[in-house]
């Protein structure tokens, strides 16, 4: 056997052991290469030389990956035949029934005659359009299906007449705007607006390009006052369409019913629009109104119809024949924005499912927010493989803190295990600047009553420490998304990063309860200050704290089953990550404070 | 291949045995040896007539033209001669010339092309080059269907009653039909393959027919010239394979019946012919190996005789002077290698086998059958059709069950030549056996691309009459009812079509794009509710020349997770949920679990075409246009007009504008794969645009003739 080089590690070996003798004309390393090149025998008395002399290091311990990885792996002690699981089961799949049964109710639209009379004059039901606009085989991430739930007493207005939410567009996530005529002929509620606003707004700070499928009668005339002038009123709309197209956020709309009055400035301020012949109509005023106004007569396709807007007058570029036409037309725009330019194709990244099983959420979690929910579970049935790098543990353990993987996307993690006291706000400032310096998106699980009251607290400047995680929060430049797992209340929903702290989306559970303070305590601080309490109070402020009551009027983006959140959140991340928000990093130049 | 190879291998074995017998009397100073001959053919049997020679070392050299410059014949050889233009097989003395150049010794023609051209046979032989098959002047005497009736006559081998006479005056025809007594037939003197042949059943048809033949044999063959024949009503076609040395000797290698024929072409051919009585086989092997001596007859030949099933007579019909299609039937039963024998008669050597040797064969390997695999349409009267091969997926290959193809996957089957795709030829312990075993070999041949003959074969496989041995050269016409009844596919079949076409786009459109969601199908309480579509299918009309009208089958499909769906068909009567489907788009395999089976199904898409292979029958259904694509795109309604059914050359135009024509009036005749068709009338109307004239050539599927729309008038419209 010829001798070969020495190891790197046998090489250090000898410099330790061949310290002693400096005074040697050679370095040790040459030495020993000398050594090495010359006759077998002289390598030997070198080896026992080695033997001979104390080792005075050991070899580095070797740990397969797999065991290393280990040490991530959220453990679960849940017992799915428990007592307590089998009630808390019980209890929210109860309250997730009665959801479902009120999205299905929702998501059928108008009344059945206004649905009849839809299909009846050729057109496709709002969602069967949504459907035939996104790419087969993905998801929709409908937003707020539960807006104007409630809202208008007398006045069912499901989904507030108008859907919204994200959808893949021959490969391109886009935001999508559609009318649902069937519902009070798709007029504007207050509520459609802050929808519309609402998903405009989604659109803008996640680069998504809008699709607009308008079939509307413009404002609601009756709720004039509270849709028309004032700033995040109907004009934001085309406001925002203007500055969108102006960032070069495409905004694409389908004519396929009626664009009266203002609305026919969503496809006039549109980059390209396309019009349903004998279907879409778009002018400033309608037949009534031009007779009243001048007495020409003159009848709505002649006035506003698709052949007059793209043969004559130019308002739309495309003509089609019908809604399925039309939406193969909206496709291929999105196909035709060249989005994904300058975008490096990195393959799509490999992960693992959840070892635990998220189904199990709904037994861990309940419906009774006194009790605590541990936290670690409910991570553990969210991320990549139940793995999760926890930072700082030990410290401040009311707040869960830790990195880890949604569909392979690194993710950081901040979760309510407790009340916040200064410590948890310390550990949370502390890692979400970590975050914001890595540029990973933060997830917030929000499950707090509050930073802790009382005097030891303030004497340890709870104000203070709390203020330091509300300024993180605010400040970090990464996307954020809140989930409302269990309670919001009090400073505890700004420093978890409630609706004010512009997470790019929030959703609520089915047992989550937001208010600035529980119903009971509330009426007991009314007492306090010595005013006269009305009687039902406290069983409004309950029901107001409802997820139906603010999800009604949009203070989330959503309602959605526990077990759905790894999905909701791996779609939402994608939508903040992918497209055009790649590569894209925006961090303050500030170092890492230790809290 | 290997059954072939086996054959050659025994029958290298029996030549040796033979060599034994043959050494005391063989004069070794006849034999010619070969060792490179030139195959002036292409397809099939260009690479079968390749494999026996290379086996036994002999270099061959291939021809081809420019339309078969990617053909499998073509690069089967390093010696492969460009033709050029696709007629170019025809050219006898170029092909000669070339045979010079490149050294070889012999030629085998194949069959069809110069095969049984006796002045090709006669240059070739002036030149000095072998041609592989008989003397060039027992082709001429075979040739000429009067002067092999004489020859025969004089043998002694019966010919059937008819007028063979040079008079051709139609009245003169006519009386010597009115002679022999209707119905008749009128035949090409120098026809073959059914070509320039009608069978007249009244004195009133008798003009007519004949200006038809004879239109057709001066396109095929330069040569009007008719005879008039008795036609027999329930005839069946027998033929038997002889093969003669230079040295006298003559066998008959076993009869094939060849009775299940379409346009007066064999699509089935087996041996041996059944319900046969032995005394009646005896006799029939005499006559054909009397027939070849009396023309001295060198190589493989096949004496064709028709039988009447009703007298058990049988009278000559022609002698084909070359190896035919049919060949590996005899193959198959004898065991024996044809193209082997051949050459080494063209070497001069003496036949392998004595007839005794032969029986004895053929009482041992039982039956044969073989199925002729045809581009073409047998509902449409059995016309060709062409294009890729998409998708082409073969039985395995045994030594029973052997497949002579020219073809492979991604292959044109172009419309220059013969449609024929491959020969699937099984053998068995006993006839029953032979067809089952066809019929399930056929239940694995998947061929997509070209319509093709497969279903309709599998059909003739499970007909009890040609079961039971019932055969008879009219089969295909008398059982029409039971062999073209359509069969609507099953809901599942729809089912799988709506899955794979959903999967193959979601396959597609997951793997280009990096940027797509994570693999999530439904979120929120409600969140499958935006994955419920409905495609529109339709089934390919068997019958393209006739507009379909049958509505499309709605199938919805819902997706509930990334490989799970509920599907729906038809109109809510056939409900499969919770279906899980893969598509494996590599072998365009599509595998569902449905509650109540599994299904695994070929996919093949060809643009709205799809074509499915699914518990051995073959689905083809069409994603319907959708409604607005008339309107958008202007896609012109052709409800009222004839289209061309196949890529063809229009002939003759048989009506004017403004005519009124009646059902089943002839309009438009047309010429494809040198076949002529005449397009009829599909109902009474007016003619209100010929939009083809003579000489045009036309793509399949445009329009020939307009039709006035007699709704229209009538709405006003």
């Amino acid at each position: 056997m010829p001798p070969k080089a020495p190891s790197r590690e046998a090489l250090t070996l000898l410099k330790h052991s061949a310290r002693p003798r400096t005074n040697s004309t050679l370095p040790a390393h040459l030495q020993w290469r000398l050594a090495a090149s010359s006759s077998r025998p002289s390598l030997q008395t070198n080896s026992q030389l080695l033997i001979s002399k104390p080792i005075a290091r050991g070899a580095a311990t070797y740990t397969h990956s797999h065991h290393a990885e280990a040490v991530s792996i959220i453990p679960t002690t849940v017992d799915t035949n428990s007592e307590d699981f089998k009630e808390n089961k019980k209890q929210l799949d109860e309250a997730t029934a009665n959801l479902t049964e009120l999205h299905s109710k929702i998501a059928q639209g108008g009344s059945q005659k206004a649905r009849d009379k839809h299909i009846q004059r050729g057109k496709m039901l709002v969602r069967d359009r949504i459907t035939a606009l996104i790419d087969p085989g993905t998801s929709f991430l409908e937003l707020s299906q539960m807006a104007a739930y409630n809202v208008y007493p007398g006045e069912e207005v499901p989904a507030a007449g108008i859907i919204t939410g994200i959808g893949t567009v021959n490969g391109v996530q886009c935001m999508v705007v559609a009318n649902d005529s069937t519902v009070k002929g798709g007029t504007y509620y207050p509520m459609t607006v802050k929808k519309h606003l609402r998903a405009q707004a989604i659109a803008q700070e996640n680069r998504l390009p809008c699709i607009y499928l308008v079939d509307s009668g413009g404002a609601n005339l009756p709720h004039q006052a509270d849709v028309f002038p004032d700033v995040n009123h109907f004009g934001r709309i085309f406001y925002n369409q203007a500055r969108m197209s102006g960032m070069g956020i495409p905004q694409i709309s389908v004519v396929m019913g009626p664009c009266t009055a203002g609305g026919a400035y969503v496809p006039s301020m549109s980059d390209e629009s396309i019009i349903v012949e004998n279907q879409g109509h778009i002018f400033l005023a309608g037949p009534p109104l031009v007779k009243a106004a001048t007495g020409e007569v003159v009848s709505a396709e002649d006035l506003g119809g698709g052949k007059l807007h793209s043969e004559i007058s130019g308002v739309t570029d495309y003509l089609a024949v019908d809604d399925a036409h039309a939406l193969v037309l909206a496709r291929r725009s999105i196909g035709n924005l060249n989005w994904h330019r300058n975008q490096p194709s990195t393959p799509t990244p490999t992960f693992k499912e959840p070892i635990h099983d998220p189904a199990e959420l709904s037994g861990i979690v309940g419906t009774n927010l006194r009790r605590q929910i541990p936290i670690h579970e409910v991570i553990a049935r969210i991320v990549d493989g139940s793995v999760f790098s926890e930072f700082k543990p030990s410290y401040g353990s009311t707040l869960v803190t830790g990195f880890a993987h949604i569909y392979g996307q690194p993710v950081g993690i901040v979760a309510n295990n407790g009340i916040l006291f200064s410590e948890s706000s310390l550990k949370g400032a502390h890692f979400v600047q970590l975050c914001g310096k890595r540029q990973i998106p933060l997830i917030f699980l929000q499950n707090i009553s509050g930073f802790m009251v009382g005097q030891d607290a303030e004497k340890g400047g709870i104000a203070k420490n709390g203020a330091k995680l509300v300024t993180a929060v605010s400040c970090v430049d990464v996307p954020k998304f809140t989930v409302v797992v269990g309670s919001s209340a009090g400073a505890g929903n700004y420093g978890m990063c409630g609706r004010a702290y512009s997470p790019r989306l929030l959703f609520t559970w089915p047992n989550a309860k937001t208010s600035v303070m529980g119903a009971e305590q509330l009426s007991s601080v009314m007492e306090a200050v010595g005013k006269t309490v009305d009687p039902d109070l406290k069983a409004r402020i309950e029901r107001e704290s409802e997820v139906s009551f603010g999800s009604a009027r949009l203070w989330d983006d959503g309602v959605i089953p526990p077990e759905h959140t790894r999905r909701v959140l791996g779609m939402g991340l994608r939508m903040a990550c992918g497209g055009q928000n790649r590569g894209v990093e925006r961090e303050s130049k500030y170092g890492v404070f230790r809290m | 291949m290997r059954a072939v190879q086996k054959s050659t291998r025994l029958s290298r074995c029996l030549l040796a045995t033979n060599a034994v017998r043959h050494n005391s009397t063989a004069a070794a100073s006849s034999v010619k040896p070969l060792t490179s001959v030139l195959i002036a053919n292409r397809g099939e049997i260009a690479l079968r007539v390749g494999r026996t020679a290379s086996e036994y070392g002999i270099r061959t050299t291939t021809l081809y033209t420019d339309p078969d410059a990617q053909s499998q014949h073509a690069l089967s050889s390093p010696y492969a001669i460009n033709l050029g233009e696709a007629s170019a097989y025809l050219d006898g003395d170029r092909i000669i010339q070339i045979a010079k150049e490149q050294g070889c010794q012999g030629i085998h023609p194949g069959y069809g092309f110069l095969s049984e051209n006796p002045v090709f046979a006669r240059k070739c032989t002036e030149a000095g080059i072998t041609f592989i098959g008989p003397p060039w002047q027992a082709i001429e005497s075979m040739g000429s269907k009067s002067e092999s009736k004489d020859i025969m006559t004089a043998a002694g081998v019966p010919c059937i009653p008819g007028y063979h006479g040079a008079n051709q005056d139609p009245e003169h025809l006519k009386n010597e039909a009115a002679k022999i007594g209707y119905p008749v037939l009128l035949k090409a003197v120098k026809g073959g393959g059914g070509k320039g042949m009608r069978i007249v059943s009244k004195p009133e048809e008798f003009f007519d027919q004949l200006a038809s033949a004879k239109s057709e044999a001066r396109n095929s063959f330069g040569d009007e010239v008719m005879l008039v024949e008795k036609y027999i009503t329930t005839p069946r076609h027998i033929e038997v394979q002889v093969f003669a040395d230079k040295h006298g000797n003559c066998v008959a290698l076993g009869e094939r019946d060849c009775s299940i024929q379409r346009r007066h072409q064999k699509i089935l051919e087996e041996s041996p012919a059944p319900h046969l009585e032995e005394s009646i086989r005896q006799d029939i092997w005499e006559k054909a190996r009397a027939a070849a001596l009396a023309v001295k007859y060198e190589g493989a030949g096949t004496v064709e005789f028709i039988f009447d099933n009703d007298s058990g007579e049988f009278f000559f019909m022609e002698m084909n002077t070359r190896l035919q299609v049919e060949h590996p039937v005899t193959e198959m039963v004898t065991g024996e290698d044809l193209v082997r024998w051949q050459l080494i008669v063209a070497e001069g050597g003496r036949l392998p086998l004595t007839q005794q040797e032969v029986e004895q064969r053929i009482k041992e390997r039982g039956a044969a059958i073989e199925a002729r695999i045809y581009a073409e349409n047998p509902d449409m009267n059995f016309i060709p059709d062409s294009g890729r091969l998409l998708h082409l997926k073969t039985p395995q290959a045994t030594p029973t069950v052997r497949i002579d193809a020219g073809f492979v996957a991604g292959d044109e089957v172009s419309s220059h030549y013969d449609p024929m795709i491959a020969k699937l030829i099984v053998q068995g312990p006993t006839r029953d056996a032979a067809i089952k075993k066809l019929r399930a070999a056929l239940e694995d041949y998947e061929v997509a691309g070209p319509i093709t003959n497969i279903e309709f074969l599998k059909r003739i496989c499970t007909s009890p009459d040609f079961v039971a041995g019932d055969v008879e050269t009219g089969y295909i016409q008398k059982h029409h009812a039971e062999l073209f009844t359509p069969s609507p596919p099953a809901p599942e079949v729809y089912a799988q079509a709506a899955l794979a076409v959903a999967l193959q786009e979601l396959s597609s459109s997951q793997n280009s794009d990096p940027f797509t969601a994570p693999p999530v199908t439904a979120t929120g309480f409600n969140g499958t509710s935006f994955q419920r579509r409905t495609l529109s299918i339709v089934e390919v009309p068997a019958n393209t020349s006739i507009p379909n009208t049958t509505p499309p089958t709605k199938i919805s499909i819902h997706q509930t997770a990334p490989s799970t769906f509920d599907i729906t068909v038809g109109d809510s009567t056939h409900v499969f949920a919770n279906v899980t489907a893969s598509f494996a788009p590599s072998s365009n395999t599509l595998t569902t679990f449905y509650p109540h089976t599994r299904l695994a199904t070929t996919f093949v898409r060809d643009a709205d075409r799809l074509t499915l292979f699914q518990q051995g029958k073959q689905y083809r259904l069409q994603l319907a246009l959708p409604t607005w694509a008339e309107k958008a795109l202007g896609v012109k309604d052709v409800a009222n007009s004839v289209l061309a059914p196949m890529p063809c050359k229009v002939l003759r135009v048989e009506i004017k504008e403004g005519d009124v024509v009646e059902k089943d009036q002839p309009l438009v005749v047309i010429e494809s794969m040198k076949m002529e068709t005449v397009i009829r009338s599909p109902s009474r109307g007016t003619v209100r645009r010929v939009v083809h004239g003579a000489g045009d050539l036309c793509k399949a599927g445009t329009a020939l003739v307009e039709f006035e729309d007699e709704n229209q008038t009538e709405d006003g419209r």
